[in-house]
Parts: C-alpha cells; structure tokens; sequence
C-alpha cells in the first residue's frame, strides 16, 4: 500500500517530495527528543520508585533556550519553502496553455494557446455504475478513469488556467504536485513540466456537491510526435462535428445520440430511468416542462437554473448534442411527444 | 450592623430565558419556513417575535426593579459595565465583517474581475470601477451620492451624540429637566435619521434603481446601512425606555448605569454611521 | 447599607425555588447549568459520533453500500458542525461554569440568569440542525465550512444551519460574556490575576476570542442567507462578488474558532499534570504569555486553509510564515509540561493517564499541523485525509482527551463519589489504542493521495480505510465505558474527600465534594 506522496514527476513535485521528507525527519526528532525526556519520566519519577517531587517552578535560561532554538529550526524548513513557492507562482513562458473548467461533475478543457489550440473536451468519469454500485467487479482504475483524458506532450511547460462553471472544484494531479482551486467566475492558474511520459490521474480536491467524489483528472503525458498526431485526429472530428450541427436530423437518429448524451451528463442526476432524486433533482419522465411545447426546455438546458445545481449545459454541449439529448427526454420513458428537435432550433435559441 | 464584604447579587431561578428560547426557536423555524414557502412560517415567526417581545420586558422590567430595590452593589455595576463594553466590541466585530467584505471587494475582487485574464476569458472585457453592479449586471444603476441626504444624517447623528452627553450631564448635576430635554432631543434626532434613511432607500428604489439586488454595490450599500439602521433603531429603543424611566424617576446622579450603557451604544452607532459614511457613501 | 432587609434574609436562607423539571429550566445556579452543559454535549458527541460511524461504514471498502453520496455528504457536514458547535465548545463551557467560580473563589457566574439562557439556547439550536436532516433536500451537504456557492445551491436544510449557527452564536457571546466580566469582577480577594489557576487564563483569553469571532461568522452566514434569498450578490462574481471572499471571512472565524477548541484543554492540562507530579507548574507567566500569543497569532494566520485558492506568492508567504510561528509558542507549553514532570513524583490515575496521552498525541496532531502549514506542502495535502487525520489528532486526542482528563479529575468533587479507577484505565485505554488504529492510517491516505469528502474511492486506498473504519467502531464502543463510568460514579462509589488527590492545590479543593449548591457566598480570602 501506498504510505508516501505519489512519486514526483515534475521538478515542483520533487521538490515538494523532498522537503516533506525533512520536515518528517525534523519533527520525528525533536518528537523523539521531547517525549523521550518525558518517558523518562514517566519510568523514573515515579512516585511508587520513591520519587520525590523538586520544588523548582521556574528557569529563565532554559526557557529562552526553547524559545529561541525552535525559531531558528522554523527558519531552516521556511528557507526550502519560499524557493518553492516562488517557483511554483512563476507560469510564464509557458509552450501550452490549457484552460480547465470544473462543472458538476465533469472537467472541461479548452485548449487556448499553443500547438491544439481550439481544442475542446469533455471529461467525464468512465467508470460503470454497476462497478460504483458493486453489480460488477471493479477494475483496476476504479474511479480514476475518464471517457476523454487530457493529452500534454511531455518536457514542455503546460499552464493550466482554471475556472468553475457553479461551484468551487479544484483540478488536482499530485504525480505534477499541482492542485488549483476552479473558482466560477474568475481564473488561476499554476503549471506543470512533466519529465516522463506515462498516464497520470488525480481527482476533484473540493467539495462540488453529490458527485464530487466522481470527478477524477487523467492526464496523459505522450511524446511530441504523438501528441501531433492526437491534435491532428481531434481537430478531424471536431469537423464532423461542426457539420452535425448544420443537418437535419431524423427522430430515431437523434433519440439514440441523446440517449448517450444523457447517459454521460444528464443521468447523475435526473437518474437513468427519468424519475430524478427529488426534491433535489426534479423528474423528467411525465415533468411539465418537458410535455410542454419546447422553447422553455430549450432556455432550461442551454441556461441552467441559477440557485439549483442544474447547469447551463448551451456552454459545454455542441448544439447537436443538445438537441439530440433534448428529443431523447420528450421521447424517452412515458414521454411520448413523437418531436424531434434540431440543431438549428438550439442554435436560434442561443443568445 | 454593617458588613465589610459586600455580597453579590444572585437571582432567583427565572422563567425569562426559556421564553427566551422559545422565541428563538419559533423565529429561528417560522424564518425558514417562511423563506422556502412551507408551512405556517409567518405567523411561527410573528409567535417568536411576540415572545420576545414578552420576554424582553418581563425581563428588563425585573432587573429594573431589582436595580431600584437596590440590590445591585458596587460589584454588580461593575459587572454591567464590563459585560456592556465587551457586547458592543462584539458589535464592532460584526460590523468588522461588513467593513472588511467591502475592502475585499473594492480592493481585491472588482480589480481582479476586470484584469486582463479574468476581464479577457470570462467577462467580455469588463471594465473594472467602483461602484459596479459586476460584470453580468442587468440594469444600470445610480450611485448614492455622499453629499445629500447622508452628509446630513452625519450632521443630525453627530448633534444627537452631543444633546445625549449634555443630557448626561443634566443628570450628574441632577438638572432632571436638562436630562429629559436631552434625552428627547437625541430621541427625535434618531427619529429623524431613520426617516431620513428610509426616504433615501424609496428613492434609491424607484428613482436611482439602486437596489439590494443591484449587484455588489447593492448588496453592500443596503446590508451595511440596513445593518446600522437597525442598530440606530434599537439604540432609540433603548434611549426612549431610558427616558420613560427617567420620567417615572429613575436613577441617581450617582447611580444610573442603565442610561451611561444607552449612551455608549448611542455613540457606538455614530462611529459606525461616520465610518459608514467615509467608505461607503464617499470614497 | 446598615439594616439587613427582610428581603436579604431570605436570600441567605438556601431556598431551592421549583423542583423537578422546572428546577432546571429555570435554574441560575452555575453548577446546575454546567451540568446541563456537559450532559448535553456528551449527547451531541454522541449523534455526532454516529454519524461518524456511518461515514466509516460506507468507507469500509470501495463502492457504494450504506448511504448515497448526496446523504454521505450531509452526514460529514452535520458531523463537523454536531461535533464543534454541539460537542466540543459546549462541553468547555460546561466545565467553565462548573469551575471558573470555585477556581477563583466566586459565588456564582457574574450573570446567573443569562447563563441560563445562554444554556438554554443550545438545545434549540440542535433541533434546528439536527432537525434539518428530516426536511425535504435533508440536511445541508456543504461541509461544515459552508463554503459559497455550494451552501447557496443547497435546500432548506442550509437555512436551518444557518439560523442554528445565529443562535449557537448568541449563546457562545453571551457565555463568553459572562466567563469574562466574573473572572475579571469576581476573584477572591487576594486571587491576583497572576495567581489564577491556568485554566481560569486559558479560558479568559478563550472568551475573548469568542466574542472577536462568533459575530464574524454571524456575518458570514448572513451573507450566504441573503445571497440565497435576497438576490445579493456577495458571493457571485457575476454581480461583482467573489466566492474566495466567504473564505476569508469564515477563516478570519475559523482558525481561532479552533484555538478556542484547544486552549481551554491547555488550562485543564495545566492544572492536572503540576497535581499528578505533585511539583508546582514549571513557567506559569511563560504558560499565561504563551496562550496569549496563541490567540493574538491565531488573527493572522487564517489563509493557511486557503493555500490552493491561488493567492499571490508573498500573500502565501506572510501567511505560511505566521502559521508556523504558532510551533513556538505551542512549543512552550508542551516544553513546560513535560518540565513539570520532569522530577516530579508522578501517579497515573485516569485524569493524568489522559493528559499525558493528550501530550503525546496532540503533538503529533501540531506536527502535522506544522507540515500541512509549509504551503508546498499543503498544495499536496489540502483537502485530503491527511488533513482529516491532522485535526483529529488535535481535536479528538487533543480536545476531547483534556476534556476526559478534566471530567475524572473533577467527578469527584461533582458528584461526592470516587469514580471506578478501574474502568477510567479501561477506557484511557480503549481510547488510546483505537485513536491511533482509526486516525493514524489516514495521515498514509492523505499523502497518497486520497481526498476527504467523498463517499468512494480508488482501490488503492481500500486496505487503511478498513483498518480506519475498524478502528472508530472500537473508539465508539470504548466511549461507552466512559459512559459506564460517570453513571456509576454518579449514583455511588467510595465517598470522596474534599481534596481527594493529594497533589491538588487549588481553592476548588477547599470546598466539600460534592460542592455543595451555593459556595464561596462569602469569598474567601486568598493568602
Ligand atoms: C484543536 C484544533 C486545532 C489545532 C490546535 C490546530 C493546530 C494547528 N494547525 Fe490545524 N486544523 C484544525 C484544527 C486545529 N489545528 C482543523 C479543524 C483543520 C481543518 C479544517 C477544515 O478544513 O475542515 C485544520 C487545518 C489546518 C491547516 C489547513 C490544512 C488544509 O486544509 O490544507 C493548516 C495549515 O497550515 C493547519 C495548521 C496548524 C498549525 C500550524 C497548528 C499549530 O497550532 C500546531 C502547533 C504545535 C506544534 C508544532 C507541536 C508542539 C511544538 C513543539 C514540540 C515545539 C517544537 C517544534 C518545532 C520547532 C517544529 N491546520
Ligand atoms: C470536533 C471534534 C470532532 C470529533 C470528536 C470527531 C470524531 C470523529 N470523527 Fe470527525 N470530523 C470533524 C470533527 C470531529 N470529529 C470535523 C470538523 C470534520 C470535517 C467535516 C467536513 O469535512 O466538513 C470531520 C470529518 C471526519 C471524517 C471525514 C469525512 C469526510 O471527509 O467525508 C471522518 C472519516 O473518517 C471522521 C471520523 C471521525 C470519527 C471516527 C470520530 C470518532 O472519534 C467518533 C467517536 C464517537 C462515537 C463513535 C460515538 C460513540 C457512541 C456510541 C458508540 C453509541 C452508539 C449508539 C447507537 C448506535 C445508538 N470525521
Ligand atoms: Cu468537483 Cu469536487
Ligand atoms: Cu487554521
């Protein structure tokens, strides 16, 4: 079992690595040093070995000395400290800038600076309900895995920007010795340089609410050529996807793409079956707003509801996806409108 | 036969403080049933308002008596004055919060939501300044301008101070009429500040559609004067039981801690209100 | 005044006014209310503990079994408020009003009637929390700190908090009131403030930090109600606001919130280790000069818990530096207590068994603390198990052993009756083993990685979270002989003396045990 920080692969993360190694030492020793005087003690003035109590209450010298001593040993860990900090508050230059953006509960990444810029994915926890539920055995990255991982090349310097959509999340990755809190409505940033190539995981570090235990962060660190490759593989599909969004599409096409859709981003909450987890998570199967003619579902889904955990999905999902999961709601379960919704009805709707 | 040692007072067992509770209990639960629409939740809250209401009389009205039936000694009247120092630096800490949200916002948040990152990647290039409704503000707003009504509440607060102390001084001189006349005039001038601030808050309402929801602006414009103005009217409730008592002949010129503790808090209030009016009206 | 009234003779006459339940709803008299106090904590730690329990049964092993994530989350909530607020403050302000007056030789509290009802509101502040695990959304899911803008997306469960916090608040003000104005207005003559018994200090400087921070944290919640319901927008950068501005304020609270946890166990400590070695206590101005710059520090130095909100490098400075100048003066104490032992005549009966196993592992707890404060580090261990395991060792094997310590070391001056000094060692025991079995695996959690608030994890951290969950069912269970131990003690045992331990020193010890109902209503003369 794992006793000790996960083994550093950036600079920073060493760095941290080794310093929280002093500074065990450090205390193990002065812990060793005080309580063994103590125990002596315990086993030696013991009244029933006859022990007799001094009398003295008081000793100035020896009291400067424990005063003054522990200062300068704060002053050797503080040292190490701030060159770390320092280092670590230092994002520029950097070859790639990654904005990651917490939502409930997912991480979304944009891609804005550097070679894949215009990228943009979704990452979601890949790991099957019947495994969390205990229905199937669980696999070996339980819970640390996601449907789309962030690739990086490796000996480069990534700034991650991060930004929440609703509540605080925090993107956390300790192999990089890396967690910055995702705040909605500002940026930080901080930045890692990953030496060795090889797949990373960590998880959402604040509480998000229901599923923030299920948020996890897999970053994949690739060489230069195959991280060229990925881009140019990424940058194919967003075509076709930029062409879903322009067709029309028929009923059936659209219910199974929203089934996914739901699936992967709907069903935490509103639940696979459509009946929710009220009062928090309201029903879709049979809702109102659903029945209803579409324009108020549209507004719902691509806005979200402020003060309910229910998100502006318009800022993650393609309008394709939207309009797919949209028709899947009004045609799943005991819904039965038979509508199906476009593409461009989202697209009208946005803004 | 006289006693060297003094004996402090203790009460009797009392039946005040669960009322107390209980109107706690009542406005605690009638308040969040009334915010989330379940429930009998007005009137529960209106129950507790009540009981405390009862309370605060039957036990203010027993201490009163205890205290002119002389059984509070010098100890106990120092005691008075210790708790009600530390209760109103607990106030000024309450304020402090208010004090400090709004220093952290003008100083660090707005700033850091119009910096190149934040302003570039998330508002649309927000221009960040002060008062600001934020970067997603629906509707334009008036600022509360310093030197109208509030220069004039800070001139009425400020001479109330002084009528209070000149009222305090009637009563070490045992000058009764100067105590009520003093008394009366810091009532009146408190009156008139809250009317004053309520005439400012319609305006800002409907004319300056400066509201609680007008972003950060709003929210601490109306909390931290909603906050004072609400101390300003318990500081007048206080004051106005003081001169009731002073009319049924209450206090010596030696002995009338009741009205000295009014008067602290009186002033408490002002040097709030004069804070108030530097970092939230002028500056 | 020359003539006594007839009204005073009644007085002097002990007059028990209602009985029954009445007695003590109505009750002024500082033993009878810190009784209340203490039962009523025991019960908080109690439903607190419970909760615990669950939260360990469902991290038994990974997956989810007993309770969905949504439920999990209100019971960690629930668990730190139940514990801080129902538990551990109440429990220190009940042995506050039991012994602050017998310390210093007063008749009762400076304002006896008001301590009832700083009392009383207690009770109504559990039903608001404990009661909002029974409403539609159940309790609030945010964690204890209440952190913006979860607590703004919660149900009514947060407003139930919220109210709860407000009156806990009032109550702890009004106490804190009170314990101050009677050990400033009420010593003895001749009980210079220089002569008090430690744990008199510690809970001076205490109170003081009460009243500077519970209206704070009145502030803060106020302002997370009217961003729920009022449309302001403190919180909201969209309006302007910011959700790192909460934190601010709820840790300008927080972190001297848990120094009030603490130094009153620094007091009862002091005043069992110097009877227990039978040796005066070693350094008693550095002791009173210590606990003041703990409290004073303890203002400038909240952002440690803010480390990965992304703050400016030298703002992270300033604050990891004045964190870990807490270590010296911390360091002080710990240094004078083992001092005081130091060619002692020691015994170890219960309460001095408690106290040095509060010694030892506290300072493990401040190590850790010390660790997580070097903010490299901290960006590591904030908000993983590590965390959970470092303020369990300064709040359990801290707070709560001093308050077991306390609780033998006086049951028999309360209830007139020796305690079973066999089962005091029993659960001393018990405590001390399972403690570590619990809490200390979670420090290996922590820095490999495991974060803390969730209901499931990865496989890799199955084997120490069983131990851990072992652990707290045996901690649990070891509480009940505490219980056992006080109800026995309680309805009868070895008659005590009015100093049953030979090394006390004090002028608590000077009255008979059980105190009787009224003490000291002529105070004693000090020297
Ligand atoms: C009783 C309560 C208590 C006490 C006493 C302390 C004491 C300390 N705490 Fe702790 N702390 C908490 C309760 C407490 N803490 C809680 C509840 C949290 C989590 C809140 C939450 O997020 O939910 C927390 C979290 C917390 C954090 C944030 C962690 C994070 O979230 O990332 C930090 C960081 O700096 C910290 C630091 C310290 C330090 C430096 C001390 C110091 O006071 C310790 C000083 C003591 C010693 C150092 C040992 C004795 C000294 C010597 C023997 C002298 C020689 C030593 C040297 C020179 C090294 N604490
Ligand atoms: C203040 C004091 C305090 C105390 C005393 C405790 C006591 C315990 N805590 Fe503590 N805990 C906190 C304060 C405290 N805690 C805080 C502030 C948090 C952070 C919350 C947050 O993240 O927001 C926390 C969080 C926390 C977590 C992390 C939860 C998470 O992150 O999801 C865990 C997990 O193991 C835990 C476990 C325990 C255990 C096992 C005990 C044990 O010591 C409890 C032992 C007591 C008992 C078990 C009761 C005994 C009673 C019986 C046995 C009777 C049985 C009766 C019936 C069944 C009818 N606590
Ligand atoms: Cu997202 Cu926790
Ligand atoms: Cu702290």
């Amino acid at each position: 079992d794992a006793v000790n920080l996960q083994t550093p692969v950036t600079p920073v993360a060493s760095e941290i690595y080794d310093m929280h190694t002093m500074m065990l030492i450090i205390c193990l020793v002065i812990f060793i040093a005080v309580f063994g005087v103590m125990f002596w003690s315990v086993f030696h003035h013991r009244k029933s070995k006859g022990a007799v109590a001094a009398h003295f209450h008081e000793n100035t010298t020896v009291e400067i000395v424990w005063t003054i001593v522990p200062v300068l040993i704060l002053l050797g860990m503080a040292y190490p400290a701030t060159k770390t900090i320092i280092a670590m508050k230092d994002t520029s230059n950097a070859d790639l800038t990654i904005k990651a953006t917490g939502y409930q509960w997912k991480w979304g990444y944009d891609y804005i600076k550097g070679e894949g810029e215009g990228i943009r994915l979704i990452s979601n926890l890949s790991t099957p309900q019947d495994q969390i539920q205990g229905k199937a055995d669980k696999d070996e990255h339980y819970l640390l895995e996601v449907d789309q991982p962030l690739v990086v090349p490796v000996g480069k310097k990534i700034r991650i920007l991060t930004t929440a959509n609703d509540v605080i999340h925090a993107w956390w990755v300790p192999a990089f010795g890396v967690k910055q809190d995702a705040i909605p409505g500002y940026i930080r940033d901080t930045w890692f340089r990953a030496d060795k190539e090889g797949v990373y995981r960590g998880n959402c570090a604040e509480l998000c609410g229901k599923d923030h235990g299920f948020m996890p962060i897999e970053v994949h660190v690739v060489s230069a050529a195959k991280y060229t490759a990925w881009v140019n593989e990424r940058q194919a599909a967003a075509a076709t996807s930029a062409a879903n969004d322009t067709k029309t599409w028929a009923l059936p096409d659209l219910v199974a793409k929203g089934k996914d859709v739901f699936n992967a981003n709907c069903a935490a909450c509103h639940q696979p079956d459509g009946k929710g987890l009220p009062p928090a998570f309201p029903p879709l199967d049979g809702a109102a707003i659903v029945l209803a003619p579409p324009a108020d579902q549209i507004t719902t889904v691509l806005n979200g509801r402020e003060g309910t955990p229910m998100a502006a999905w318009g800022k993650v999902l393609s309008d394709a996806d939207l309009a797919a999961v949209i028709t899947y709601t009004r045609n799943a379960w005991s819904n039965k409108t038979g509508e199906a919704i476009q593409p461009a009805q989202i697209a009208a709707a946005r803004h | 036969m006289s006693q060297a040692v003094e004996k402090y007072f203790v009460p009797e067992p009392s039946k005040f403080p669960i009322f107390g509770s209980f109107a706690l209990l009542c406005i605690g639960s009638g308040a969040v049933m009334w915010l989330n629409s379940v429930g009998p939740g007005p009137e529960v809250f209106f129950l507790g308002m009540a009981t405390l209401i009862y309370m605060l009389f039957g036990w203010f009205g027993q201490v009163i008596r205890e205290s002119e039936g002389g059984k509070y000694g010098k100890q106990v009247d120092s005691a008075f004055r210790w708790s009600m120092g530390w209760f109103i630096f607990s106030e000024v800490m309450f304020f402090a919060a208010f004090f400090g949200t709004l220093f952290y916002v003008r100083v660090i948040a707005v700033p850091s939501l119009g910096s190149e990152l934040n302003a570039g990647l998330i508002w649309d290039g927000f221009k960040a300044a002060w008062p600001t409704a934020g970067p997603h503000a629906a509707d334009t707003f008036s600022p509360m301008e310093a030197w109208g009504i509030p220069a004039i509440n800070t001139l009425i607060l400020l001479t109330s101070g002084a009528t209070l102390t000149w009222a305090h001084w009637g009563l070490t001189k045992d000058n009764r009429g100067q105590l009520k006349l003093g008394l009366l005039f810091t009532i009146l001038l408190g009156a008139i500040f809250l009317s004053l601030q309520a005439f400012e808050y319609i305006h800002a309402y409907e004319e300056m559609n400066l509201k609680l929801t007008s972003g950060i602006y709003g929210s601490t414009f109306f909390m931290m004067t909603g906050f004072h103005g609400l101390h300003v009217t318990i500081g007048a409730i206080m004051l106005l039981v003081m001169l009731f008592r002073v009319l049924a002949g209450h206090f010596t010129k030696e002995h009338h801690f009741a009205f000295e503790a009014a008067a602290w808090y009186w002033h408490f209030v002002d040097v709030v209100w004069l804070l108030l009016f530097v970092v939230v009206y002028w500056l | 005044m020359s003539a006594v009234t007839p009204d005073q003779v009644h007085d002097d006459h002990h007059h028990h006014g209602p009985t029954g339940l009445m007695r003590w709803i109505t009750t002024t008299n500082h033993k009878d209310i810190g009784t209340m106090y203490l039962i009523f904590s025991f019960i908080m730690f109690l439903s607190g503990g419970v909760m615990a329990l669950t939260i360990r049964a469902e991290l038994f092993k990974p997956g989810l079994q007993i309770v969905q994530p949504e439920f999990f989350n209100q019971l960690t909530t629930m668990h730190g408020l139940v514990m801080v607020f129902g538990a551990i403050m109440p429990a220190f302000v009940g042995f506050a009003n039991w012994m602050l007056p017998l310390m210093i030789g007063a008749s009762d509290m400076a304002f006896a009637r008001m301590n009832n009802w700083s009392f009383w509101l207690l009770p109504v502040a559990a039903v608001l929390l404990i009661g909002s695990f029974f409403v539609p959304g159940g309790a609030t899911a945010a964690g204890w700190t209440l952190y913006a803008p979860l607590s703004v997306q919660m149900g009514m469960g947060m407003d139930m908090a919220i109210f709860a916090i407000h009156i806990m608040g009032i109550s702890s003000i009004m106490g804190a009131i009170n314990i101050i104005v009677t050990i400033l207005n009420m010593r003895a003559p001749g009980m210079k403030m220089m002569k008090m018994p430690l744990f008199c200090w510690t809970w001076l400087i205490t109170a003081y930090l009460l009243i500077a921070v519970m209206p704070v944290l009145a502030g803060a919640v106020t302002m997370i109600l009217t961003d729920r319901h009022f449309g302001t927008s403190f919180f909201n950068a969209a309006g302007g606001g910011d959700p790192v501005l909460y934190q601010h304020v709820f840790w300008f609270f927080g972190h001297p919130e848990v120094y009030i946890m603490i130094l009153p166990a620094f007091g009862i400590v002091s005043q069992i280790i110097p009877t227990f070695a039978r040796k005066p206590l070693f350094g008693y101005a550095s002791m009173v000069y210590a606990t003041a710059s703990i409290a004073i520090l303890s203002f400038v130095v909240w952002a440690h818990h803010m480390f990965t909100t992304g703050m400016p490098a030298q703002t992270q400075l300033f604050f990891m530096y004045a964190t870990m100048l807490i270590a010296v003066p911390t360091g002080v104490k710990v240094f004078n207590w083992v001092a005081t032992m130091w060619r002692g005549s020691l015994t170890f009966e219960t309460p001095m068994l408690f106290a040095v196993g509060f010694l030892f592992v506290f300072t493990i707890g401040g190590f850790t603390g010390l660790i997580c404060a070097i903010a490299p580090i901290d960006i590591q261990l904030q908000d993983t198990y590590y965390v959970v395991a470092h303020f369990h060792y300064v709040l359990v094997a801290g707070s709560l052993f001093a308050l077991f310590a306390g609780a033998y070391y006086w049951l028999p001056k309360w209830t007139g009756h020796m305690y079973s000094e066999k089962l005091g060692k029993l659960h001393f025991w018990c405590s001390i083993v399972f403690f570590n079995v619990t809490f200390f695996p979670m420090h290996f959690l922590g820095l490999a990685g495991m974060p803390r608030r969730i209901p499931d994890y990865s496989l890799q951290f199955a084997d120490f979270n069983a131990l851990a969950s072992i652990g707290a069912f045996g901690f649990g269970l070891s509480q009940l002989i505490f219980l056992a131990a006080v109800i026995k003690c309680a309805r009868g045992g070895e008659k005590a003396a009015a100093k049953p331990w030979e090394g006390a020193e004090g002028l608590e010890w000077t009255v008979p045990s059980p105190a009787p109902h009224h003490t000291f209503e002529t105070p004693p003369v000090v020297e």
